[in-house]
């Protein structure tokens, strides 16, 4: 097997494990067009690390995260629905980050890469740090597992059996704006949140607990990945892209052969 | 003394929430807020419980009191795969107290129970055993029987009373159902922002300020029935007590309050108490 695939299939291994469990999340709290929305900033964090000339990883997580805040804070304020919100910020950030990804010469041709992922060209620097921000993350949610659980059963009840929420939730949002930077290499920031949605969608099928579902999530999404993985090598077709296909495919299948 | 309330205010945009509530709740009583909704007792619980701090005025619990809380409702996702197991261990987990608890509930059979698939009464029911994981000096009820049906809601209140009795605890519910709560509970305060009246059910059912806040819903009942148009929709319209009447539990066994007051109703649920 060539050295690129190793690492494609690495790469993406890591980050579709990590998903697993925060998907689950994501499904739970009826985040997925959240998520939409933070992943949709990513592409203004790219913006601004080819601006500051830094690592994209920190600016897009750094963006991600600010955006969350955001949303947060604008969600008590605002006499808007949510998902009204949500379309606002979401369409604006991902027309704002376009703009300025062309007004930098020279980026305007990274585009397609950027919005469908370039998990071909994934290098050993870029494994290691998916795999060290996959773990790290991993490890904060088994760690708070009960309290993220108990914060997404009823905010009110885990504040009055001592849950610090605010800062439970906070700590979602920032393991959710680290996926979407890790992720974005992989499938690109317009199919991350089909990453962390349909696995997690799929394993509701067969699982009878909360961790069980988590972990069929992350189960679910390496198949999703070693799948597409292959039907990018035998047929060319884009890898990112394949790999959602691929997890599409397994729900499809899922709801097929349950009930 | 388990809670002393002293003259709690709230405001939020410009709008007086809490008005100078003041209160207090003894050990082994039941103490009911009623009163319309919109009226805060929602939002004087959360500041009971400490969620929430008022703008003036002060909470002061019993110190190292444990208070067993229910909220008013639970709405649970269907793609969260939580049993009822599950969801008391999140509280405590020791699996043989979270039986107990659902045992004292009365729910003991619902252990593996999807949360999600659970009918009304079941709902509260399991919230209740939760409450009751802490071994509460002091249980705080927001609406317990919430969509529960009307024969489930006389069987709850005698649950609630039975806890009262083995675990001797103080138990402050919130209410805006009138009858059959005044037959549970030792004391009541009618909230509407401020505490309109306060006192024994028999006190309280007969104040002019709660026949003002509660009579007219009665008069209007009548009326419909002498129409026969939509329930909800005229009520709503006419009176501008929507929020006071539009959950009100199902018509049924409401027949026999035609034509009587408010005050008429409250005092024969009070005989049948005795």
């Amino acid at each position: 097997m060539p050295d690129f695939l190793v690492l494609a299939i690495a790469a993406a291994l890591g980050v579709a494990l990590v998903a697993g469990p925060l998907g689950a999340f994501v499904v739970w709290r009826r985040m997925a067009y959240f998520g939409d929305t933070l992943a949709h900033s990513a592409l203004l964090g790219v913006a601004a690390a080819l601006w500051l000339q830094i690592s994209p990883g920190f600016s897009v997580a750094a963006v991600c995260l600010i955006l969350a805040l955001v949303l947060i804070f604008l969600q008590h304020q605002s006499s808007l629905a949510i998902d009204t919100l949500l379309g606002i910020l979401s369409h604006s950030s991902l027309a704002l980050g376009l703009v300025a990804i062309y007004l930098i010469p020279g980026a305007r041709t990274n585009l397609e890469t950027l919005l469908f992922g370039d998990l071909l060209t994934v290098t050993a620097g870029e494994v290691a740090a998916i795999w060290f921000t996959g773990i790290s993350v991993l490890l904060m949610v088994t760690l708070l597992w009960r309290q993220l659980l108990s914060i997404t059963v009823h905010e009110d009840l885990a504040r009055a059996d001592g849950i610090a929420v605010n800062r439970v939730r906070n700590l979602l949002m920032l393991s959710l704006a680290l996926v979407i930077a890790i992720a974005m290499k992989v499938v690109g920031v317009l199919l991350i949140t089909a990453l962390l949605v349909i696995p997690a969608a799929t394993a509701r099928r067969y699982a009878r607990s909360p961790e069980a579902m988590a972990v069929f999530a992350s189960l679910l999404g390496c198949l999703a990945v070693i799948v597409g993985i292959a039907a990018s090598w035998f047929w060319d077709t884009p890898a990112g892209p394949s790999i959602v296909l691929a997890a599409s495919l397994v729900f499809v299948f899922s709801l097929a052969t349950k009930d | 003394m388990l809670l002393v309330v002293d003259s709690v205010s709230l405001h939020r945009n410009d709008k007086t929430l809490l008005d100078q509530v003041s209160f207090s709740l003894e050990k082994g009583r039941i103490l009911t807020l009623i009163g319309p909704n919109g009226a805060g007792k929602t939002t004087l619980v959360k500041i009971i419980l400490g969620l929430m701090k008022p703008d003036a005025g002060s909470v002061k619990r019993a110190p190292g009191i444990r208070i067993g809380y229910m909220p008013q409702r639970l709405v649970i996702d269907p793609t969260l795969p939580l049993t009822v197991g599950g969801f008391l261990k999140l509280t405590d987990r020791d699996p043989a107290s979270c039986k107990t608890a659902l045992d004292w509930a009365g729910v003991k059979a619902l252990w593996l129970s999807p949360l999600y698939s659970l009918s009304g009464g079941e709902t509260q029911r399991v919230m209740l055993a939760r409450a009751l994981l802490c071994k509460p000096d002091l249980l705080v009820l927001d609406e317990p029987v919430q969509g529960v049906d009307v024969a489930g809601q006389e069987q709850l209140y005698r649950l609630i009373a039975r806890i009262r009795r083995d675990l001797g605890c103080g138990i402050l519910m919130v209410s805006h159902d009138l009858h059959l709560v005044m037959a549970a509970t030792d004391e009541v305060i009618c909230l509407n922002q401020h505490v309109c009246c306060h006192g024994s059910p028999e006190q309280v059912s007969s104040d002019p300020e709660f026949t003002e806040l509660f009579g007219n819903r009665t008069a209007l009942y009548t009326h419909h029935h002498d129409h026969g148009h939509d329930l909800h929709g005229e009520i709503v319209s006419e009176s501008g007590m929507a929020a006071a009447n539009a959950n009100r539990p199902s018509t049924g066994g409401r027949d026999s309050e035609k034509g009587t007051t408010a005050d008429q109703v409250a005092a024969r649920d009070n005989v049948g108490q005795g």
